[in-house]
């Protein structure tokens, strides 16, 4: 790792203050990928801002529909919920398989978005759950906040702060996770608010994230699992890799959508 | 660099370190305790793990300097004056081999057992919270065995509390 010089920020304020006075900043969370990243030199960061301290970015409140979870809100911590586990357990069982429990106990859902990994799980969730990304100038639809592989709209210093979303009525995620890493080769999350259903695959996608228009058209009918049936997902847009070829992810995605919507019960 | 302090298995303890300090490398370099090891770089392998704050992390995937101020316990920390019941348990039912993998191993059970309580832990859920520690001798067969066995000795209050 080279060098870096450390910040611990009091505030949400304080941590834009200190990330605008820094040659090459950048924010830490949980660390949990930033850290092997600079251990391997694929980042270099000149200063470290840690945001895990600042209060105001932890915890969940539920104010009756609309749900807020704080950025600095480690996997653990969402996983044992007990507003969420009542709103969108879901959630909770998608942030339950992340990694191990090492780095539920660091990792978060703020630094999970913010570094938008094409196989990450939190990202499905969101785009499902039309969530809304809070920073500290904004608030950016899910939609338009994942926008490729490890990219997202957030400007240069800007700080996710919360994520927002209503409960869904009901609600699924299934993953078919790397046997090594852990991270989804397809993961899908399944949302049902009043006759309309979302359904948003991660691990899968070439340019990251996306949402299955053809499968959300088949369940706004028929919510079962045997609605997928027949239905299927144009490899040409999929990733291929050692792990998977685009046709064999192109499968996974319906067979995780047929679990995720049996999930959702 | 930084001068850090923190609380390690009860005692209070300080130097100063690079920003860029890896936690397990302050514990092994500057306290000299090298029962925490580095086994991967890819931050996948646990033999790292210690307890920060009472939960288990990654010690090469945290920085000393984010670790200011917290109460880390690590393998050396276990044992009063018998073995720690996981420590105990490991050995009675040969739960490792060449040993490199075992701090992390116990610091990751001892962690699973009080969250989860002793005695309310089955085969499948060890294996599933075992996810973030690898093992190249055992095969885990003998890990799985010695956590169950020391969280229902755990149970029964044999000796030791829980860490
Ligand atoms: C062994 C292992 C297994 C894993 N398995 C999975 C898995 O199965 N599924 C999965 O989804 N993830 C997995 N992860 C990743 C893990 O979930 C990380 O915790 C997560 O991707 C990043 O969150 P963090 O809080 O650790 O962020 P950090 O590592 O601290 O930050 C990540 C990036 O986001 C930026 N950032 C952080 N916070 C903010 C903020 N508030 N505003 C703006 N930018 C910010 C940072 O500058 C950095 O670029 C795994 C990681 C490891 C080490
Ligand atoms: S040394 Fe920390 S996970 Fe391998
Ligand atoms: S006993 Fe050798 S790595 Fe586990």
């Amino acid at each position: 790792m080279y060098n870096v010089t450390y910040h611990r920020a009091s505030s949400v304020e304080d941590a834009a203050k200190l990330a605008a006075g820094a040659a090459e900043a950048k924010f830490v969370l949980g660390g949990q990928t930033l850290i092997p990243a600079m251990k391997q030199r694929l980042a270099a960061p000149s200063d470290l801002i840690d945001l895990r301290h600042i209060a105001a970015m932890k915890g969940v409140t539920d104010s009756g529909g609309g749900i807020i979870i704080g950025a600095a809100t480690t996997h653990a911590e969402v996983a044992s919920n007990a507003d969420l586990q009542a709103a969108c357990p879901a959630l909770c069982h998608l942030a339950a398989h992340i990694g191990d429990p090492h780095v539920r106990h660091m990792g978060t859902i703020g630094g999970s978005i913010a570094n938008n990994d094409p196989a990450a799980d939190y990202p499905a969730a969101m785009l499902a759950l039309n969530a809304r990304i809070v920073t500290n100038k904004r608030e950016i639809a899910a939609a338009d906040f994942f926008t490729g592989l490890f990219e997202t709209a957030l400007d240069e210093g800007e700080i996710v702060t919360a994520v927002k979303f209503t409960a869904p009525a009901k609600a699924g995620y299934a993953k078919f996770a790397n046997p090594a890493s852990r991270y989804a080769m397809a993961g899908v999350f399944v949302a049902r608010s009043g006759g309309s259903v979302r359904v948003a695959v991660t691990g899968a996608g070439d340019n990251g994230v996306f949402r299955a228009e053809n499968l959300e058209a088949a369940l706004a009918g028929n919510f079962s699992p045997s609605a997928l049936d027949g239905q299927t997902i144009d490899p040409a847009n999929l990733m291929s890799d050692i792990h998977a070829s685009a046709q064999y992810r192109a499968a996974l995605v319906i067979a995780m959508a047929k679990r995720a919507v049996a999930a959702a019960g | 660099m930084s001068e850090v302090t923190m609380t390690v298995n009860g005692r209070k303890v300080s130097g100063s370190c690079e920003d860029r300090t890896l936690l397990a490398h302050f514990l092994r370099e500057n306290l000299g305790l090298t029962g925490t090891h580095v086994g991967c770089d890819t931050s996948q392998c646990g033999a790292c793990v210690v307890h920060v704050d009472g939960k288990a992390v990654k010690s090469c995937t945290m920085l000393a300097v984010q670790a200011n101020g917290t109460d880390v316990m690590t393998i050396e920390g276990l044992a009063g004056d018998d073995l720690h019941p996981v420590q105990a348990a490991f050995r009675e039912h040969h739960g490792l081999q060449c040993g490199f993998c075992t701090p992390g191993m116990i610091m990751a059970a001892t962690d699973m057992i009080n969250r989860h309580g002793p005695g309310n832990l089955d085969e499948k859920t060890v294996r599933g919270e075992l996810e973030g520690n690898i093992c190249r001798c055992t095969g885990y067969h003998n890990i799985v065995k010695a956590i169950l066995a020391a969280s229902e000795a755990m149970a029964k209050g044999a000796g030791a509390k829980a860490a």
